[in-house]
């Protein structure tokens, strides 16, 4: 009998302002953002059409499926 | 003039022209322009966040004290408008939002139906609305109804440069608005945003009829003085339009003069 086979890092595949993308589970909204800006203002991030203030990034973590936007200012109207 | 100030919920401001951003070719050539307009509340858009931009369109404002008023470009349906407005008020730490719901993309209109409905959510999430509206005077009044502290009803569609289609319906909706009335859309020169005024407009908003002009910067000096012009022109109070001539000399006291001589 061998042991049922256990992956060594399970993905999640989730994405992030249209993009696909696989992350660690565990990761948080604020890891993702990160990747994108280090502004520390001017951003706000969506998970799943909810929006989660910036104080609540790091405790955030991302589940399968996750549709994720991060929107800034830009010149418009 | 000094004492005479625009003011949004309470908010007061000493220009009565709001400027956006969008079209410009450079944030160097918007800059310049955003100075000379005198604009003190200038619109953004939310997009998604994009690393490789260079420079932001918010420091521009920042550096030259103007109010940053987001919008909500883009939005085809209430849902949507509604969670753009919160990522605005997230991001940029306003709930100040320009709501705008269209209905589609060749024309820009407003969808009335969809609009309300985000106007009337948003105001009970203790957002300042300033709603972009079509020239209706009963959507402005129902506007008004559920709590906006504006209306900004457009003059032609979105970029046309076609000016006031429809002078009457901006002094329908004038005569009966409680909150200010802010022309938004349509203005291509500088009468446009002058007539605007002496319609009886509280402030004119515009971009396009700036941003793509030749000269950007002199383009916005001129809807500065325009909106100046007109405001004063409104308050003056204009004389009525008459049919015929109505001599401005008095015809009392005329000398008596020989019409054939001297002879030429």
């Amino acid at each position: 009998m061998t042991p049922p086979a256990t992956p060594v890092t399970a993905t999640l595949a989730i994405r992030v302002n249209g993009d696909p993308r696989l992350v660690a589970p565990g990761t948080t909204l604020a890891e993702v953002v990160a990747e994108l800006s280090s502004a520390p203002s001017g951003i706000a991030a969506a998970v799943n059409e909810t929006v989660v203030p910036r104080g609540a990034w790091s405790a955030t973590a991302l589940a399968a499926d996750d549709r994720i936007e991060i929107l800034t200012a830009v010149q418009g109207g | 003039m000094s004492d005479d100030t625009l003011t949004i919920a309470g908010r007061s401001f000493g220009s009565r022209l709001i400027m956006g951003t969008g079209g410009a070719p450079s944030l160097e050539v918007l800059e310049q322009a955003l100075r000379l307009s005198g604009t003190e509340l200038t619109t953004v858009a939310m997009r998604r966040i994009n690393p490789a931009a260079r420079g932001s369109v918010l420091e521009v404002l920042q550096r030259n004290n103007i109010a940053v008023l987001p919008n909500t470009a883009g939005c085809f349906t209430a849902g949507e408008a509604v969670l753009t407005a919160r990522l605005a008020r997230e991001a940029l730490g306003t709930n100040w939002v320009k709501l705008e719901v269209v209905a589609d993309e060749r024309t820009l209109l407003p969808d009335p139906i969809e609009l309300l409905d985000a106007a009337e959510t948003l105001v009970d999430d203790g957002f300042v609305v300033l709603p972009y509206t079509n020239d209706d005077p009963v959507l402005a009044r129902k506007l008004e109804d559920v709590g906006c502290a504006a209306v900004m009803p457009l003059g032609s569609p979105i970029g046309s440069g076609l000016g006031i289609r429809n002078p009457h319906n901006f002094q329908l909706i004038v005569e009966r608005a409680q909150v200010p009335v802010v022309l938004d859309a349509g203005a291509g020169t500088a009468s446009d945003a002058a007539l605007a005024m002496e319609l009886g407009c509280a402030a004119v908003m515009l971009a396009t009829a700036v941003t793509r002009a030749q000269h950007p910067a002199l383009m916005a000096e001129a809807m500065r003085h325009a909106v100046e012009a007109g405001r004063l022109a409104h308050r003056a109070g204009r004389i009525p339009r008459r049919f015929h001539a109505e001599a401005s000399s008095p015809m009392a006291g005329r000398a008596e003069l020989d019409p054939e001589a001297p002879a030429f």
